[in-house]
């Protein structure tokens, strides 16, 4: 890697081309393993020295080379490895397993079974990462790059085309241009309102005034969604080459990137990203002699979901409270201090580059009429293939919950997803067949959000979600406007009665009423999108409401005030692991005799239900 | 708490003194000290020109500060939607019970800190606690013992 | 100047006027809460909502902090304001129900009952106090601390403030300190003993259609609303 500073186009072209060689060339076998945040806390690093020593050990650097790489997607499977010239993909790798891989896979060429990847229900085997399950109906265009940089590597970025959109941006395309093609693509917001990406960038271009800034949002606060930690983990400079394109565009000459503050792995990325950008020359003054300038701050956020809202996001950036600003004024015209700004989700900087280089007309002919491209979603809860996938815009939920996503664990029911994150919806089986855009899940209760798809089956209570959602919102609330933060607290506190049994009939009609009124009168997008968990657990699952009310029972076994534990007699070994487990000292039962639980005593921890190997505890 | 205010002034110092710099030196702040001490924050409301209220404000708003002293260990649940439906709640109450300290709140002993966090992130390997930051995934209710258990012992050496 | 319609009517705004401005200028009344006239404007309340847009994408929003726009299209009683507005004053009184204020706006506008649990705390949040203390005062002394439900208002660490002048401004201000209701026993949180009539005429056209809330002025009120088949009058989403 060298640390020459690029000074023109033809340097930066010879610069790509070179990396790309070098990367075409490589003879070795290559052992990439995934080791995002996710990757680490499952051990990737501990499969990675060992593999390293391995290597060592048998003096094989010539012949191995081990790579580390950001996220690729696929969080059940990790640590997880594909193996190059082939794709082979091992999952659930140990760092037992360094000695087997290399000794049979890399220097037999045999296939080691038992770290294949079975698909859930028939355990079919397959060996090439492409063609499982998994990644079969996925369109890796933004995340796919992951498997081959080393995210502190530039010279991996160009290595995969990285920074040609730019070199085509600065010899060929006029800022006005560049939004052309961008409004062409149909690139809409991906951090959850799907504003078109291009008109925005019109209004910030068009703005008065000779300062302007852009800025990306990495709060993502949705919880359940990490798709923007994974591509700032794993790919950074493909989201910097965004920010460039999209600053020369508007005219901007300074960027802020907010990232959240949850995310250190991610921040320390970036930073390294910037800081190898800004050798290079592909950030600072003068950027490859073009005249252009840009230059990328950082700023991290402090714990505050209501910082992913642009204006809130702004306010604290400037040093403040993140308490949302009224509109108009639009940041596209007076922004981070009193300036233009243009703020894009991280996700939607991620896919101008792929636009610039294939062209607006090949990425709209993906996805649907009114929502272009793919989206990547955070696909977890209660489903088999948990995971980040990247998916063409119009494909069902169905699909991508059974055919990419594995199906529901345990051949479990499915009971609903939840799209959206606090803002959004929860949909019903009925639901399935909805093909993934903007329009149809705003038209069924949701919303496309940030893109946290939460799958949940039968034992998933409904209210509960509804209840879990507003404790929350009514936390996360700046607290200014009297019908966000008064209204979601007083509709968890309805909510929350009727999970105890508490709730009244008449309860509904008022939750619907508030409902409407906290999304009508709140001034910013947290308060005016509150209440749909609520609509939309009403109008989907209004029956669950009602036996909670009526009959004061969770049919799904969740509220504690509503389910009793209790011993099945006839599974019951008498093993006595529930009694050691239980805090409460309410099983009672000598060995091989078959235990009891009193329900006084009960505290409904969930302690025995866990630790019982013989499916002995019943909870209704 | 006595600290030494020259230490303050330092990490003040740092930072360009104008109010953007305001979250970036409570962030040094917290991160050094474990929570805002109050003579640090009059120093901070003086260094940047801004009044003390506004400064509180701010330390309020976000998560990320505490205007009282954290625990030497810190335990954290995610109850992020996805650990959420895979059983956070039970968790976080088992913890409870075990340290023997409230979600949010910190032992008088000063010696745990349990708090939750709304997402981390690490959804697929959820539920997840971290401890003094290490990530441990796919929790259990069970774990929460284990976990105090090697808290405890980590003490007993200490003392 | 600014041209816009309010109610249907085309009118003249300055540069610089919010919504609420211009309402006051032509006499129109809406209700407010966190405004004040010597202070700036905060928007919290939301009890000054309005309908802006032209249907079906109309919006409310709250009129003291939206500023005048040419072309702007703006509704002050419309029903789905109204519902809004209720429920605003419904929120308050479950807060601050010994609040003569507050009492006043539920039975001027109709608000009957109160559906939530009483908090007794008094404060809404609306932060005049606070306004008042940084901008009328130049001390300074209080502001808000923490967000969402645990919102509050207070001096930095809770403590006897070293800049507070004592000069009572705060009181002055607030909707809770100003005047004790008179009105409210333990059983009912909401007094109307002062209730006027709730305007009959939302149903009928769809939005309150007498400005002044003079109730008997339009006669809708007092006359039952015509039958659907005998109704001239055009009916507004």
């Amino acid at each position: 890697m060298t640390n020459t500073k690029l000074r023109s186009l033809d340097d930066l072209k010879q610069k790509i081309e070179q990396e790309s060689s070098r990367k075409a060339e490589e003879k070795r076998s290559v052992l990439i393993v995934s080791a995002g945040t996710c990757g680490q806390a499952r051990g990737s690093l501990k499969v990675i020295d060992s593999l390293e020593k391995e290597i060592q050990k048998r003096n094989l650097e010539d012949r191995i080379a081990v790579k580390i790489t950001g996220c690729h997607g696929f969080c059940e499977a990790e640590p997880n490895i594909i193996i190059q010239p082939n794709n082979l993909f091992y999952q659930n790798v140990q760092p037992k397993d360094a000695e087997a891989i290399i000794e049979e896979t890399i220097l037999n060429g045999q296939v080691i079974d038992r770290l294949l990847y079975r698909e859930p229900g028939t355990e079919e085997t397959t060996l090439a990462g492409p063609d499982i399950g998994f990644y079969k109906k996925q369109m890796r265009i933004v995340l796919g790059d992951n498997e081959h940089i080393e995210p502190i590597k530039i010279d991996d970025y160009f290595a995969v085309g990285g920074y040609s959109a730019i070199a085509k941006v600065l010899q060929e395309m006029s800022p006005e241009e560049v939004i052309e093609e961008i409004k062409k693509s149909g690139l809409r917001g991906r951090g959850g309102a799907g504003f078109p990406t291009g008109n925005k960038w019109a209004f910030s271009r068009k703005a008065k005034g000779d300062k302007k800034y852009i800025i990306c949002n990495a709060d993502e606060g949705d919880p359940g969604a990490y798709m923007d930690r994974s591509l700032m983990e794993g790919n950074p400079h493909r989201v910097l080459e965004g920010m460039i394109i999209g600053a020369y565009a508007i005219g901007a000459d300074e960027g802020y990137i907010y990232i959240r503050d949850e995310y250190p792995v991610a921040l320390k990325h970036i930073t390294t990203a910037i800081q190898n950008a800004e050798k290079l020359g592909l950030l600072g003054d003068d950027i490859l002699g073009s005249g252009f300038n840009f230059k990328v701050h950082i700023s991290r956020g402090a714990g505050a979901f209501v910082c992913g809202e642009e204006t809130a996001m702004i306010e604290s950036i400037e040093g403040g409270v993140g308490v949302p600003r009224q509109r108009p004024p639009f940041p596209s015209v007076k922004g981070l201090w009193k300036k233009p700004t243009n703020i894009n989700n991280v996700e939607t900087w991620g896919n101008v580059p792929i636009i610039i280089n294939k062209g607006a007309d090949w990425y709209a002919k993906i996805g649907t009429a009114n929502s272009k491209g793919t989206k990547i979603f955070s696909l977890v809860g209660k489903i088999n293939n948990t995971g980040l996938v990247e998916v063409p815009m119009g494909i069902t939920l169905r699909e991508v919950i059974y055919d990419v996503g594995g199906g529901i664990p345990e051949n479990k029911a499915f009971k609903a997803v939840q799209t959206g994150g606090p803002s959004g919806g929860c949909l019903p089986a009925e639901k399935l067949d909805l093909p993934i855009d903007y329009a149809s899940l705003i038209e069924a209760g949701s919303i496309m959000g940030s893109g946290g798809m939460i799958v949940m089956d039968e034992n998933t209570c409904m209210v509960d979600v509804a209840k879990y959602f507003l404790n929350f919102l009514r936390d996360e609330s700046c607290g200014k406007c009297m019908s966000c933060r008064e209204g979601t607290q007083r509709l968890w506190e309805i909510v929350d009665k009727i999970t105890t049994g508490k709730g009244k009939m008449a309860d509904m009609q008022l939750l619907e009423e508030l409902s409407i009124a906290v999304k009508d009168a709140s001034m910013c997008g947290l308060g005016q999108t509150a209440a749909n968990p609520v609509l939309s657990t009403l109008r989907y699952f209004k029956d669950e409401y009602i036996t909670h009310i009526k009959d004061k029972k969770c049919p799904a076994g969740v509220c504690k005030e509503l389910i009793t534990y209790s011993v099945i007699d006839e599974n019951c070994t008498g093993c006595l692991t529930c009694k050691k487990v239980c805090p409460s000292g309410a099983v009672s039962g000598e060995l091989k005799e078959i235990h009891s639980i009193d329900r006084e005593k009960c505290i409904k921890c969930g302690a025995c239900l866990e630790a019982c190997n013989f499916d002995a505890i019943k909870v209704e | 708490m006595l600290h030494d205010q020259t230490e303050f002034e330092d990490i003040i110092q740092k930072h360009p003194q104008e109010k953007r710099s305001m979250i970036p030196i409570l962030q040094d702040l917290q991160a050094k000290y474990n929570y805002l001490p109050p003579v640090a924050l009059n120093m901070v409301s003086q260094a940047l020109d801004v009044p003390l209220i506004d400064i509180i404000s701010v330390a309020s708003f976000y998560n990320a500060f505490s205007l009282e002293p954290k625990g030497e260990h810190q335990i954290t649940v995610c109850i992020g939607t996805a650990c959420h439906v895979r059983g956070a709640p039970l968790i976080l109450e088992e913890f409870e019970r075990k340290l023997d300290v409230e979600a949010g709140h910190t032992r008088n002993d000063g010696k745990y800190s349990l708090d939750s966090v709304a997402c981390l992130g690490c959804c697929a390997i959820g539920p997840v606690v971290v401890v003094d930051g290490e990530y441990h995934a796919q929790t259990g209710i069970r774990d929460a013992g284990k976990i105090t258990k090697m808290l405890e012992k980590k003490e007993k050496t200490n003392d | 100047m600014i041209k816009m319609f309010i109610n249907n009517l085309e009118v003249q705004a300055e540069e610089g006027w919010t919504i609420r401005d211009a309402c006051e200028f032509y006499g129109l009344e809406i209700p407010t809460l966190c405004y004040d006239p010597g202070l700036s404007n905060y928007g919290g309340c939301r009890l000054c909502l309005v309908e802006i847009g032209k249907s079906p994408d109309t919006k409310l929003v709250s009129s003291c902090t939206y500023p005048c726009e040419e072309g702007l299209n703006v509704h002050t009683d419309t029903k789905r304001v109204i519902k809004a507005r209720k429920m605003m004053i419904e929120l308050m009184l479950s807060v601050a129900p010994g609040s003569k204020v507050i009492q006043d706006l539920a039975s001027k506008f109709g608000v009957t009952q109160m559906r939530f649990e009483v908090r007794n705390e008094e404060c809404v949040m609306c932060g005049l106090c606070i306004r008042m203390c940084a901008e009328q005062m130049d001390a300074k002394a209080i502001g808000f601390q923490n967000r969402g439900y645990k919102r509050k208002i207070s001096t930095p660490f809770d403590a006897k403030s070293k800049v507070c002048r004592e000069c009572g401004g705060c009181m002055y201000v607030c909707p809770a300190c100003q005047a004790r209701c008179q009105g409210p026993n333990a059983e009912d949180p909401v007094c109307n003993a002062c209730l006027q009539m709730d305007p009959t005429c939302v149903d009928v056209y769809g939005e309150a259609t007498c400005w002044m809330y003079d109730a008997g002025r339009c006669g809708t009120c007092v006359r039952p609303p015509e039958a659907e088949s005998e109704k001239q009058g055009s009916v507004k989403e």
